[in-house]
Order: structure tokens, then sequence, then C-alpha cells
């Protein structure tokens, strides 16, 4: 297909912002499926209409997820992105490349697709943007040579990603990416074979920062903790106080446990008031870090709105040590995809699935004792249920 | 290499991370001291052991061809001894062990295009999603719309003099791949218009119970519409969230004359100060206007602006309108509260003022 012009999309190279017209247009010459992206995209822009057909049910063999099937559905005008998949692939944790490894992935993917990318999916993958069927296997195989596999997509497992934690934040209070490597090498299965209600995510973040936002995105978010006290380097305070610092107004009055004092010279906290939001660390890292006893807190059920209405995640464990191989992490994930696979419906998230049956009875099925940290405030309704014949069954 | 090898190569995941770290991570892992933000858009980092770490973070669009992949390549083996990554608003870093290289660095990349910023009280990418380039439940585009407003914001990048930091993000419809739903400002691709239905592909391409069941508010019935075993919709109860599109190709929504963009704000994921809060709905509808999106840029911009005049230090978005209540807030962006902006999904009720506590102007 001849290049069309895109009067509307070159207005989009225009401006301080980098532009991904112009990311497209780089590979114009060298693939049919760039220029005619462009051609298809203009259209879309001059209509106001997106042309894509709905799904699209490609992959490779032996897995059930990784690839989105995309077609559009102007063909005959477009052949070029006729064919238009996206192959997911694993990324590595808290995406850390080599120059050579970039490199790789560039000579692959321009020997099988379209040479345009997303860095990254939001999910955290590689995104390989616009190939054929038939490139899917040969692309797959060249990555599994050189090390890489493919994401999760479907009802499965997604792929699990974290933020950069211990290796370049003093804040993180466990090991986010082996945490991440280890749980993503460890459901290789539920990852790549669909066999869940719907889909399951897993973020990890090294401290209530949340640099991940894996309170919003994933259904299981591991947020770093500690449970002792903040560290306090008191020459370092008295340096931010010299250094113009109000460490009144900056510090104490945006604490909200109300929990520091600061009298001009030293600063204290009364860490069982302390809401380990991690402001006050924020502002003085030099002289506040978090306590030495350190772990995660584990909450579950977030997801986007659709159906039941957006959920973020909730406390399930207050508080549970990581230490590799997180066996006590991989039984409590197990136990909750064992339930709600069972019981949970077609296209249910867990979240909303725990709302169906009530947070109670999901405990009581996962084996976890109910803790007041985990709500926000006891039920102000009085429909509360009781069985009795099994609470008198257990009395005997 | 038209045949599938004989032996298939499966299950092996991601490669381990510490194959890609560089030697100065690797010695520092877990042992940070602390860091600094010598400039927007450098961070350094400091070990027990006295090591530094320069971090030069910048701007990406997100959808970028191998040749500018390899080109950051170069960059990393010129500047950062071969070590780059990208950030989880998809910035690209190149990981610096020498001062000295930092600011050929910059301005290499800010040369070629590429604002380096978005440390700090920064406005950083936005996080965005596939829209007309490659998904097709979309109900505007992504990647236009994220360069537009950019475009407006990108002095926002390149520095910190935010009172607190401000997150945007973008979905292209309900479905929300992404961040928007917890953004300080998030812009939501919507539609208007409830289904139509190609009655005689219902019963061929979609499976009628799940059709029914994908409904919240339960606006589809199983209906015989002229012989074919098919859905309807009540239309009064359907709200366009185009979920039934998504399990069933035979009842698109897409239409480019209702479709449009709706703006959210003052949602949070950090637990910084106060917690994790939803973004909420400003302004219902925009019109799609491509190439440049003049009314959302403006809107946006201007609700930028507002925060950070007003807002005090730390405030986010969210804890800004909180301190000031919404009344002002919808006051001071000039924005007219319509009845779409109360809640009327389940317990909406508990979105409802429920106090005397309302500020009157006074005079
Ligand atoms: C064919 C249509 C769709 C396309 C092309 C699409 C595309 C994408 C892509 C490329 C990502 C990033 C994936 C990654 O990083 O691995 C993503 C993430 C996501 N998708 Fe979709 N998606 C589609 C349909 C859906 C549907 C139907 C839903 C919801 C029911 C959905 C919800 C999400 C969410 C919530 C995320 C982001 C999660 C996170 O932040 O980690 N998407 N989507
Ligand atoms: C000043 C203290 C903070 C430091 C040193 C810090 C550290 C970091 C680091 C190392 C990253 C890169 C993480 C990655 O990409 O994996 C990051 C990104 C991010 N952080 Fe933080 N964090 C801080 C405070 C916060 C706070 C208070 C919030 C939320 C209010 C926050 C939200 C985020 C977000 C959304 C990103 C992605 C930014 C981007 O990629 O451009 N962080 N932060
Ligand atoms: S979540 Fe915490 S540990 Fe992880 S990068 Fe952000 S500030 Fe650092
Ligand atoms: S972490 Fe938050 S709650 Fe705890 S002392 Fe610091 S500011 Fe206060
Ligand atoms: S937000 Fe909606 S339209 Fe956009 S990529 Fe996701 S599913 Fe597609
Ligand atoms: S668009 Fe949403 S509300 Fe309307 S019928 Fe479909 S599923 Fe129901």
């Amino acid at each position: 297909m001849a290049k069309v012009p895109t009067p509307k999309l070159d207005e989009l190279e225009k401006g301080p912002w980098p532009s991904f017209v112009t990311e497209i247009k780089k590979r114009a010459d060298k693939h049919a499926a760039c220029s005619d992206l462009l051609g298809i995209l203009e259209r879309s822009y001059n209509e106001k209409i997106g042309h894509w057909k709905h799904g699209g049910i490609v992959g490779v063999f032996g897995y059930g997820g990784g690839v989105i099937g995309r077609y559009c559905d102007l063909p005959e005008d477009f052949p070029g992105v006729a064919h238009f998949h996206t192959m997911r692939v694993n990324m590595p944790a808290a995406w850390f490349y080599t120059s050579e490894a970039i490199r790789t992935l560039c000579d692959i993917w321009e020997k099988h697709g379209s040479g345009l990318t997303n860095m990254h999916g939001s999910t955290g993958d590689i995104i390989f943007l616009g190939c054929r069927t038939e490139d899917l296997e040969p692309c797959f195989a060249e990555l599994a040579e050189a090390g890489f596999d493919l994401g999760g997509s479907g009802s499965d497992l997604r792929t699990p990603s974290c933020c950069c934690g211990m290796a370049r934040c003093e804040w993180a209070c466990y090991d986010t990416m082996g945490f991440c490597y280890e749980m993503t090498q460890h459901f290789q299965d539920e990852l790549h074979r669909p066999a869940f209600p719907y889909k399951f995510k897993i973020k990890a973040a090294g401290c209530p920062n949340d640099c991940v936002a894996s309170i919003a995105r994933a259904d299981l978010s591991v947020i770093g903790n500690w449970r002792d006290n903040i560290q306090i380097d008191a020459a370092e305070v008295t340096n931010y106080a010299k250094a113009g610092l109000d460490i009144a107004a900056d510090v104490v009055n945006n604490c909200p446990g109300q929990c520091i004092r600061w009298d001009g010279k030293t600063l204290t906290i009364k860490d069982e008031d302390c809401k380990h939001c991690m402001h006050c660390i924020n502002v003085m890292p030099k002289a506040l870090r978090p306590g030495k006893e350190r772990g995660a807190t584990l909450l579950l059920g977030s997801k986007a709105p659709i159906m039941e209405g957006a959920l973020l995640s909730s406390v399930l464990v207050p508080f549970i040590e990581m230490e590799e191989p997180y066996d006590d992490i991989k039984e409590l994930i197990e136990a909750i995809w064992e339930v709600w696979c069972e019981d949970g419906k077609n296209r249910e998230r867990v979240g909303e699935f725990i709302q169906r049956v009530g947070m109670g009875n999901f405990l009581e099925a996962i084996g976890l004792e109910p803790d007041p940290n985990m709500v926000a405030h006891p039920r102000e309704n009085p429909y509360v249920f009781y069985n009795l014949n099994e609470e008198e069954e257990s009395d005997e | 290499m038209a045949e599938a090898p004989a032996k298939r190569i499966t299950d092996i995941g991601p490669p381990h991370h510490k194959k890609f770290l560089p030697p100065v991570i690797l010695n520092n892992y877990g042992k940070w001291k602390y860091h600094e933000i010598p400039r927007p858009g450098v961070l350094l980092h400091v070990g027990e052991t006295g090591d530094k770490l320069w971090s030069v973070r910048a701007a990406s669009p997100r959808l970028i061809a191998i040749d500018t992949l390899r080109w950051y390549a170069d960059l990393a083996d010129k500047y950062a001894g071969g070590h780059l990554r990208f950030t989880s608003r998809n910035n690209v870093e190149f990981l610096v062990t020498e001062e000295k290289n930092v600011d050929p660095l910059i301005a290499e990349l800010t040369a070629a295009g590429y604002p380096v910023g978005g440390t700090g009280n920064a406005i950083s990418n936005i996080v965005h999603t596939q829209g007309w380039v490659h998904c097709h439940s979309a109900a505007t585009d992504a990647s236009g719309i994220v360069k537009c407003v950019m475009d407006e914001l990108t002095p926002y990048f390149t520095s910190m003099k935010l009172p607190g930091k401000l997150r945007i993000a973008l979905a292209c419809c309900l479905n929300m791949c992404g961040a928007v739903h917890c953004s300080d400002i998030a812009i939501l691709g919507i539609h208007r218009h409830a289904p139509a239905i190609k009655h005689d592909q219902v019963k061929k391409v979609c499976e009628i119970p799940s059709v029914v069941a994908a409904c919240p508010t339960a606006a589809i019935r199983p209906a015989t519409v002229e012989g074919n075993a098919s859905v309807e919709v009540i239309e009064e109860n359907c709200m366009y969230c185009a979920n039934c599109y998504t399990v069933c190709p035979a009842m698109p929504l897409n239409d480019p004359d209702t479709d449009g963009v709706s703006i959210w704000v003052g949602g949070k994921v950090s637990n910084a100060r106060t917690e994790p809060r939803f973004s909420k709905l400003a302004i219902p509808f925009l019109p799609n206007n491509p190439p440049r999106w003049p009314e959302v840029t403006e809107v946006v911009k201007k609700l930028v602006e507002l925060w950070a005049a007003d807002a005090r230090k730390y405030e986010r978005m969210g804890d800004w309108i909180e301190r000031i209540g919404w009344p002002r807030f919808f006051k001071l962006a000039g924005i007219e509260f319509q009845k779409q902006h109360i809640d009327d999904f389940k317990h909406a009720g508990l979105t409802f003022k429920r106090s005397t506590h309302i500020r009157f102007d006074k005079a």
C-alpha cells in the first residue's frame, strides 16, 4: 500500500513532548505495518472512531495467553495491518536492562514484527506491537532462545511487576525484585495457561509510597512495611533544621498520626501511633528511615470499575516477614485461588467475589483470623449472620 | 525458520534481573543510604559504602520504535556503562556512575527532543493505553491526547516547582487499563449511546447468558428479534459502559458523534499523609476533537494551574479539594455542577453530603 498523506497526525509531530507519530514514522519506510498504521490512524482521526475488529484469538502452541490478536476492519485499504497482533514479553523485574539485552529484543522484533513497541504495558510487559499470525511461533522461539518468555493475558496470573526496591531505593522494606521474580517463576503454569474465573495480578512495592500503584492495580498488593521504630539520626535532623527546613510546619503538622514532637532541638516519634505513611521519611530522607524489623503488608482485591465498581485493595495480612522462598505467601495465594476458582463466577475478579460472599466467610475459607486492621471501621448495619447450628456443634 | 523447533522452550519466565544490574547496584543492593535530587530529572543515590549512582530520567512517548530503543542502547553504552531501565510511568532512566557523564547525556537527550525531568514535585509521564492504535473498545485515542496534554505541561515535567506530585493518567474506555481511577487528574474515554445490536449475529458470535450477566445495571435481557435468538437492551438502564461489547462483538457502541472524554480528579495511590483514594468525576463530557483535543488540553492545564496556585505544600489534588470543599472546587474551576456528577450506582448514598457542614459564599 502506498503511503497516504497524514496531515492530522503530522500536527502531532510539533511541540516539545516526544511524539509517537515520529516514532511510527521512523519505521514507515521499513515495514508495511507501520506505514499502514499511520494510514489507518489518520482515518480514525478523521472519522473519530477506531478501526480494529473485535477481539481475535491467536497465540503460541502450549500457551493460552500472552498474545492479543488484532485485525483491522479495512484490510483492503491497509493490508499492512490486516493482522496486527500484540505479543506481551515478560520484562525483567523493575525494568532493568543492559544495552545488549535491548539490542537482542530489537533484532528479534525487527525480524518478526513491525518494530514498534510499548515500553511498557501498564501491567509491566514489554509490548511487541503488531505482527502477523505466522510470525508468532518463530518470534516466540527466538525469544525463548534469548532467555525471554511471554507474559500473561486472559483469565490467568498476569505478569507480576515491582518497584525498583533495593536496587535503588533506601526505603525498600523487602527485596521487591527478588520476590517478583520468584512469584513469576513459581507460578509459570498459572501465568501461561489461563485456569481462573478471571485475571489475577500481583504487584510488589517496597514501601507505602507504592511507586507501582499496587494498591490500585493489583489483585494482590504486596507493600513493604516495618513494625518497630522509625530510625532517627539526630545529627542529620539538626542539619535539616540548620539548612532551613521548617520541621514544625513541614513534618510535624503533616503527620497523620500526630505522633512527632519537635522542640527545636530534638525530634521524637511516638511509634505506636505512627501510621506508616512515609511522609516524614520522604521529607527528611537523610535523617529518618524505616525501622529494622521489616516485612510487608498484604492487601487484596483492587480492580477497575467493571463490573461492580472500582476497588482498592484492602488489608489481608497487616504484617508478614518476607523471607525467600516466601512459602507462606505462596500458600496463601494458593488458598485464595482455590476458593475463588471453586466459587468465583465467570469474569468475577477476586475483589468482587469477596464482596459477594462476604469478607468474613472468605477469611474462614482461606484460614485467616479476622483482625481489626482489616476494616476502616466495624459494620454500621445490624444485618449480622450467625450460623447457630454450626456454633452449637462446635460447642459440643 | 518456518518450522517450529523440535524441542520447544517454555515456562522459563523472564531473565533474572541480576544479569542486568550494573556493578554499583549489585554492590549496594539493599544498602543505599540516602538520595538527593541535584536537578530536575536526576536522582543521586549514595550507598553505605559511599558509592554514587546518578539516574537520569527522560520523557518517552511509550509507543517507541526499535530505532529509538537502539539509540537508547547507544546512549547507555556511551554514558552509562551499558545500563538503563524504564520506570513505572514509562520514562527511561540511564544509570550513570561517573558524574562527568551526567551533563553531556542530558544535553544529548534534550537536543534529540527527549526532555529530562519527571522527578520530585513534577508532572511525570502520563500512564496511558492503546486507543485507536490498537484497541477495538476505544472511545477516544490515547497517544494523541497524551501528546497534546504533555506538550502543554512539559515545563512542569522539566521543573520541580509544584506544591506536591501530580499524576495524570488516561484510559480510552471504562475498562481503564492503567491508573485512571487513582490519579490526580484522569482522562477517560466514554460512550453516550446504547449498543447497536446486530440481531442476526448475536447467536452466532456471542454466548447470550454471558452477555446478560455482563451488564452492571441489568439492562440486557434475552429476546427473540426478527426471528433471531438475540438480546434486547432497556435503553433507560444502559449507561454505555460497553462491557456487553467486550463479551459480544455483535453489540458495538463506538460512535463518532457521541463518544468523547470525561475528566476525573483527586485520586492518589501513595499512603503519604492521607490514605489512597479514587479519582472523582469533574467533567462528565468533552468532545473528541483530533488531532489536538483543545477542549481537553485547556481544561487539564487549567486544573493544574488552579491547584498549583492554591494548594499548600505537599497537598495532592485530592487533599486540596478535601480542604476547600467540592463546591468551591467547582466554582474556582468554572465547572457547572450537573446531575451526572451525583452518583446513582450501588451505595450511591454514601457519596451524598450527610451533614450541615456547608461553606457559604460570604460578601
Ligand atoms: C482488546 C482490547 C484490549 C486491549 C488491546 C488491551 C490492551 C491492554 C494492554 C496492552 C495492557 C498492558 C498489558 C501489560 O502490560 O501486560 C492492558 C492492561 C490492562 N487492561 Fe487491557 N486491553 C483490552 C481489553 C481489556 C478489558 C476488556 C479489560 C477489563 C475488563 C482491560 C483491563 C485492563 C486493565 C485494568 C489493565 C491494567 C492493569 C494494570 O495497571 O496493571 N483491558 N490492556
Ligand atoms: C521523595 C521520596 C520518594 C522517593 C525517593 C521515591 C522513589 C521512587 C523511585 C526510585 C521511583 C522509580 C520506581 C520505579 O520506576 O520502579 C519512583 C517512581 C514513582 N514514585 Fe516514588 N518515591 C518517593 C515518593 C513518592 C511518593 C510520595 C509518591 C506518591 C505520592 C510516589 C509515587 C511514585 C510514582 C507514581 C512513580 C513513577 C514515576 C515515574 O516513573 O516517572 N513516590 N519513586
Ligand atoms: S515503593 Fe518505596 S521502596 Fe519502592 S521505589 Fe517507591 S519509595 Fe522506593
Ligand atoms: S510515617 Fe507518617 S505517621 Fe509515621 S511518624 Fe512519619 S509522618 Fe507520622
Ligand atoms: S482502556 Fe479500553 S479502549 Fe483502552 S486499551 Fe484498555 S480496553 Fe482498550
Ligand atoms: S453498555 Fe453497559 S450498561 Fe449498556 S447494555 Fe451494555 S453492559 Fe449494559
